[in-house]
């Protein structure tokens, strides 16, 4: 294995070699020295047909890449779920991906592929394209235990619009005692299908593995080839970036607003969230023809100005500010809401910690870490960016509490993005920089709505060889059953909510 | 009570399509178009079927260029690089019944094949009238399509108004609102849906994803989009669609707004939405 460092002023990275026996060991003392478990993936070498297992961490802000090379007739290492619980779903989606085996392991359930033992894996990294591979449900476990227990399955088709996911509620009638997720009906195999692309469909594959966060996807892409090119895009693409950037995030807490307000049956509420969601979506897609945000990035700067003149968005977004504010401040005054989000789906902020929750979850679990923040990329360090705030509830109320913090902040940014725009001539500006990119790895951070978003780029030749996204809807989903604590069916769907999370990003 | 209120203050926002036109539907770039002007030489032509990241640009068997809306994704990579050749095209009515009538120009569809197809779901949908009820299944999205879907139940584009209603049973269901490339985890339950539907039914794909699954294929997870595995009456591209287009893939199917042979330039803007 021949790991390559690469760094740049913005986004240094340390790629650093583990021995595979001592794998599981120095990810739990980094840990224990500090570090934030950010996640854990391997690449199939093409080479010599062995294995790369990497976990990541965050030291003080900075990315670590912790690489074990296995060799190839290791079929099993050392599970580091058993010295660190947050990796529970990683090894087990490590597990489905590639066989391999995490010895010590407390429960290796199929995630996101359940396939027989022996049966072909995936393997991405490894360039070779298995056939069909059918998820086999006959080797998924089914166990209840307890007097009076029964499991509700809800899904994978789900009452009303939303995607597909099996949850199996196990109760004894009102309270929930433990869920199991099941989302691997949703595989789309698109690790697998990011090899041998060029980077230039990479990217538009990118905004389809989680399509409500099609821009933090795209930037995260764009910046880890930007690093390989050392190359930084100019002022005015940074700015657009940061505008869409932040309209996408104000639409996905316009969303959880949404469906916290359905759930809770304030029905005009729900209209005018809706709305306010719509209006937001319109502004986006008369910025750049896409309601998503889609088409807008590009590794090196973005690829156009945007369609409107800024002064016309500036207006659309008063407008919006306007009629969304003072709803805002209703809602969070309306007692027959409120009292349905306090105390709700409590997470614990001790388990938050250990799990390194991301994003509003997190936020409002004590963890203040953004990467706008800690590590500002393209205009964010630039622009006037409240400190975040976090919330020690650990409740609905709070998560709730810590999006409209954020909406307040996504307007805000949103409107210094298009004023900075204002000031720059449309026909003399460069958007995009020339990217000329070097083979090579790297990993890159951004801040998605869902939260913390990572991308694990690399090329050989100009091509795609292993492209791993690591989304905060999957790092987070696996604490949804912790929530539930006196908590009863009809609290779900506000516990669920409040997640705010997209199975597509959980499971791709 | 204050919401109450709040309900009332900003009047009606809820479109008045397909009664009459709306100017956003008419100005959002739903798709892509061959300039009617274009003369694309062979060199040309596989400059941009190499530039396509989907295959959606392609050699037609008489040597000219063809667009597949059901597989474009709307990159614009072709746009950026040929704008004397491709453009954006205008408006939301992007929805036909039949896959055939997605490639553009020249579909091999007649308009008596046409007329055939209008034919048959008009009288599977006859019984429906004016109460139709829908079940959306997700066959594999990116999850940007449901958001585009729950839009109709926001107060702007506010389906209920055409007695549309969306459920949570397959047994009231009347439309199989399909998104998503088709995976293989969602064969069974898709199939599953579809069956526990009463008949007649009608299925709608919604999306380049639940068409030809876009650009997630090939992959050892996933099929070529849901056609494979249920039959299709009605097709709507984009990625995802616009909830105008998704309205217009509804109202299509029931035969409240007027079907077209195809995705052809001269089918603008300006006949959109008229009532039937």
């Amino acid at each position: 294995m021949n790991p390559v460092t690469s760094t740049s002023n913005t986004r240094p990275v340390r790629f650093v070699d583990a021995v595979p026996d001592r794998f599981d060991a120095e990810v739990r003392r980094r840990v224990d020295a500090g570090a934030r478990f950010a996640g854990l993936y391997a690449t199939a070498d093409r080479g010599d047909g062995g294995t790369r297992l990497t976990a990541v961490l965050v030291e003080d802000g900075a990315l670590t890449a912790l690489d074990a090379p296995l060799p190839v007739a290791a079929g099993s290492y050392p599970s580091v779920t058993a010295l660190l619980p947050a990796a529970f779903w990683y090894e087990r989606e490590l597990h489905d991906l590639f066989g391999l085996v995490p010895v010590g392991h407390p429960r290796l359930d199929p995630l996101v592929l359940p396939l027989a033992d022996g049966a072909e894996r995936p393997c991405p990294g490894s360039g070779r394209s298995p056939g069909r591979l059918d998820p086999d449900d006959l080797v998924l476990p089914r166990r209840v235990t307890g007097s009076g227990m029964f499991t509700i399955p809800h899904g994978p088709v789900r009452s009303g619009v939303f995607e597909s996911v099996e949850y199996l509620v196990e109760t004894p009638g009102e309270d929930v005692a433990h869920i199991q997720v099941r989302v691997y009906a949703k595989h789309r195999g698109i690790e697998k299908r990011f090899e041998g692309m060029a980077p230039a469909a990479g990217i538009l594959l990118a905004e389809r593995v989680e399509g409500i966060a099609s821009v933090a996807h795209a930037l995260a892409f764009a910046q880890a080839c930007e690093t390989l090119a050392d190359a930084a895009a100019p002022p005015a693409a940074a700015y657009i970036r940061v505008l869409h950037a932040e309209l996408e995030r104000l639409a996905n807490h316009l969303d959880v607003t949404t469906r916290l307000c359905d759930a809770a049956g304030l029905a005009v509420a729900t209209s005018r969230f809706a709305w306010h969601k719509e209006l937001v979506l319109r502004l986006v897609g008369s910025l750049c023809g896409s309601r998503f945000g889609r088409g807008v990035v590009t590794p090196g700067g973005a690829h156009r100005i945007p369609l409107i003149p800024p002064a016309q968005a500036l207006a659309d977004l008063a407008a919006i500010e306007h009629t969304l504010l003072p709803d805002a401040r209703l809602l969070m005054n309306t007692s027959s809401f409120l009292d349905r989000l306090r105390g709700t789906g409590r997470l614990d902020p001790d388990l938050a910690r250990a799990h390194g929750a991301l994003g509003p979850v997190g936020r409002a679990s004590g963890l203040a870490d953004d990467a706008r923040r800690s590590r500002p990329y393209d205009a964010y360090d630039r622009l006037d960016l409240p400190p975040a705030r976090t919330h020690d509830t650990a409740d609905v109320l709070a998560r709730t509490r810590i999006r409209f913090d954020e909406i307040d902040a996504a307007v805000s940014l949103a409107r210094q993005a298009l004023t900075m725009l204002q000031t720059l001539d449309p026909d003399t500006t460069p958007v995009c920089v020339p990217v000329h990119l070097a083979d090579g790895r790297a990993l890159a951070r951004v801040e998605a709505p869902q939260g913390e978003l990572l991308y694990a780029l690399e090329l050989a030749g100009g091509a795609i060889t292993r492209c791993k996204p690591r989304t905060a809807s999957f790092h987070n989903l696996v604490l949804f059953h912790e929530t539930f604590h006196t908590d009863i069916l009809t609290d779900y769907p506000f516990i669920e909510a409040s997640f705010g999370l997209s199975i597509a990003g959980v499971v791709s | 009570m204050p919401w109450a209120i709040r309900g009332l203050r900003n009047g009606v926002l809820t479109t008045p399509y397909p009664r009459r036109p709306d100017p956003y539907a008419d100005q959002f770039p739903a798709s892509l178009r061959i300039r009617d002007d274009a003369t694309a030489g062979d060199a040309d032509i596989s400059t941009l079927t190499a530039l396509c990241p989907t295959g959606a640009l392609r050699t037609s068997d008489d040597g000219r260029l063809q667009l597949d809306h059901g597989a474009c994704i709307l990159c614009g990579a072709c746009v950026r690089a040929r704008p004397d050749l491709i453009t954006g095209q205008l408006g939301s009515e992007t929805a036909r019944l039949s896959r055939d009538a997605l490639v553009v120009p020249e579909a091999l569809q007649t308009d008596q094949a046409l007329s055939a197809l209008q034919a048959e779901l008009a009288e599977r949908v006859r019984a429906l009238r004016r109460s139709v009820h829908i079940r959306h299944v997700d066959a594999g999205s990116d999850g940007a399509e449901e958001w585009e879907i729950q839009a109709l139940l926001g107060p702007v584009y506010d389906i209920h108004r055409l007695g549309v209603f969306f459920t949570a049973s397959p047994r009231h269901a009347d439309i199989l609102l399909v998104t998503g490339t088709g995976t293989h985890g969602m064969a069974a339950p898709l199939r599953r849906t579809l069956d526990g539907m009463p008949r007649p039914t009608v299925v709608i794909a919604a999306g380049t994803d639940a068409i030809s699954a876009g650009l997630i294929r090939p992959s050892y997870a996933t099929g070529a989009g849901i056609g494979a595995l249920i039959p299709v009456d009605v097709w709507v591209p984009g990625s995802p669609p616009s909830p105008f287009s998704l309205l217009h893939a509804i109202l299509l199917a029931l035969g409240r707004v007027p079907a077209r042979a195809s995705t052809h330039p001269q089918a603008d803007t300006s006949e959109a939405g008229g009532p039937r």
